[in-house]
């Protein structure tokens, strides 16, 4: 019966063939990906070290600690203010300086958009040192420009109020020329016949941005705005190397929060509770960019 | 080729643009300014990275902020000698160079089969690996690094390299890629008596090289900068990556500034290099897609 199935299925070697295509694929994504997946909401029911042989099955007990102690709440909170800083700067300033290299032409173009796509290129750690170094709060170069034009400099990443300002700023930087490339090409596919047609009618600069430029780059800005939230809620390397989780957990994101549990504490349980909470945020997200973009229908026709 | 011949004409219409708006300089130069303000912006923290690496510790802070008096080479020297870069190095390409040929053959195939073959569940399975895009690390974080444990490659290069040979979004786009190379090429290779999988190696391989570059230089970026996972699966010394040995080198010397940034030059220079040499190709391949959703 197996052997008629697969008479059937493989005419021409399709099935064979694919089989050892996929294989590595499969192999991988099963084992890494799929099994871990379950793996953790099944953890996220136990207490266990990692290490021991006694692992007890508490059920949710986990997740209504994680509720009840106020750290998940903070984590959540802290990754939301990050997030609304990082989407809130981060896209309207990509626009702009897209807009402001759109109307340049060539080598000038290419070497602005050099400059401004190097920070997303280079490694967050790496960068985030560098940071450190800029926000000292003594002699760092920031604060040392912020007081020769007589701002009071504060302690940055010492400070419970200015650490996450900080950790947003980095993130921000490393972020605009990502947003600015796909602005820029974004703008280049809207047809000059619409601004033609429009300052014929009188329209001002203004207008054209206004009424042409926004409303046609909204696929574009929400494309944005899902893939910066899905990435600032996973924010970690930045928070591991500037703050640490912060002064106080004002910068303890949720993916500190995990890591912290399950890599220092040896809470597996509880760390993947944590896990599976911030996978349900993510899939959710992922699923509302996939409706957006109509990601599903022009890809599996 | 349409971006590139889309981007001759707008260049075309912009010069004549431009010469029409010549007493519109004000406004030429504001754009420049404004741009150049932000480029510095942009390129403070790696002009500050540069010239502390080369000062002497005493003058970190010291003014001038940007140009050391000297080049004080020792610092690499010395940074060299307290952590084993040489050895960060090593691991670092290993593991990069792994996952980027890992990433680039095994999407490739899975890609060609989603694209080109009829099988049983080809859908299903196809839905089953974008549904992986949406699981983030994090969350797989655990799980993944008690079976890395258990099959004993911990502080290896398997243990780096295994988990991320694959690709899914390199499966999405080359698939895309591959559904619009036309199947005459196919059946062409089919009459020449070679088996499916020979297309693939004669055929379609040969013709995605463009996407395959785009998809190579992304893997390697992402394998190069990739930090929670290697610090995750490796706490022996020897094994670190670039940005792992950076991180536990920045908590260890975490005031002595010149050597810190000296580890970091270290660290984002070939990253930059690699950058710098596809550029074109890596902007282009985010472009692509971004636009096109």
């Amino acid at each position: 019966m197996i052997a008629a199935w697969w008479r059937r299925h493989n005419r021409n070697g399709d099935l064979t063939t694919a089989i050892i295509a996929l294989l590595p694929a499969v192999l991988v994504f099963g084992v890494f990906n799929i099994y871990p997946l379950f793996y953790t909401a099944y953890l996220s029911l136990l207490d266990w070290d990692g290490l021991s042989i006694e692992r007890s099955f508490v059920g949710l007990a986990n997740y209504q600690e994680l509720l009840a102690s106020g750290l998940l709440w903070n984590s959540l909170g802290v990754t939301a203010y990050y997030t609304v800083g990082v989407i809130a700067l981060s896209i309207p300033l990509g626009l702009v300086v897209a807009v402001l290299l759109n109307g340049e032409l060539g080598k000038s173009r290419v070497f602005y958009r050099t400059i401004y796509f190097l920070p997303v290129v280079t490694a967050t750690v790496a960068v985030s040192v560098v940071w450190k170094l800029m926000l000292d709060p003594g002699s760092g170069y920031i604060n040392v420009v912020l007081r020769s034009v007589g701002i009071a400099a504060p302690s940055w990443l010492r400070s419970t109020t200015w650490a996450m300002p900080a950790v947003i700023l980095v993130g921000v930087w490393k972020r605009l020329g990502f947003n600015m490339v796909i602005y820029l090409a974004a703008l280049q596919a809207i047809p000059r016949e619409y601004y033609q047609a429009a300052e014929v009618d009188g329209a001002t600069k203004r207008d054209l941005f206004r009424y042409i430029t926004v409303p046609l780059l909204a696929p574009t800005t929400s494309l944005l705005v899902v893939v910066a939230l899905i990435d600032s809620f996973l924010l970690f390397d930045q928070v591991f190397i500037l703050t640490n989780g912060g002064p106080v957990g004002t910068t303890d994101v949720i993916g500190f929060l995990l890591y912290r549990h399950a890599f220092r504490y040896f809470e597996l349980g509880e760390a993947s509770a944590v896990a599976w909470i911030m996978f349900i945020v993510v899939a959710a997200v992922t699923l509302l960019q996939w409706r957006i973009t109509r990601f599903g229908a022009r890809t599996v026709t | 080729m349409t971006a590139f011949d889309r981007t001759l004409a707008q260049e075309e219409e912009q010069t004549e643009r431009h010469r029409r708006l010549a007493g519109r300089l004000p406004v030429r130069l504001l754009t420049h300014g404004l741009l150049i303000a932000g480029g510095m912006i942009m390129l403070a923290p790696f002009l500050w990275m540069l010239t502390t690496s080369l000062k002497p510790i005493e003058q970190t802070f010291a003014p001038p902020y940007l140009f050391p008096s000297y080049f004080n080479w020792e610092n690499f020297v010395e940074a060299w000698n307290a952590a084993p870069f040489g050895r960060y190095y090593l691991n670092t390409i290993i593991m990069s160079a792994g996952i980027t040929v890992g990433q680039v053959l095994f999407s490739s195939l899975a890609a060609y089969a989603f694209a080109r073959l009829t099988f049983p569940g080809r859908e299903l399975l196809f839905l089953a690996f974008l549904g992986t895009m949406m699981v983030p690390l994090h969350v797989t974080l655990i799980p993944s690094y008690l079976i890395v444990q258990k099959l004993g490659w911990t502080n290896s290069y398997e243990g780096l390299i295994v988990p991320r040979l694959v690709s899914a979004f390199g499966i999405f786009l080359l698939r895309q890629y591959y559904l619009s190379i036309p199947k005459e090429l196919d059946e062409a290779a089919l009459i020449d008596g070679a088996s499916r999988l020979g297309i693939w190696w004669r055929v379609i391989l040969p013709l995605s090289t463009p996407a395959l570059a785009t998809l190579g230089i992304f893997a390697f970026l992402f394998a190069w900068n990739d930090f929670l996972w290697p610090l995750v699966v490796i706490n022996e010394p020897d094994m670190q990556t670039v940005q792992l040995g950076l991180a536990m080198f920045q908590g260890r010397y975490g005031t002595r500034w010149t050597l810190l940034m000296a580890g970091t030059v270290t660290a984002t220079i070939p990253a930059i290099v690699a950058f710098l040499i596809g550029q074109r190709r890596f902007i282009e391949g985010i472009m692509t897609d971004g636009v096109k959703g």
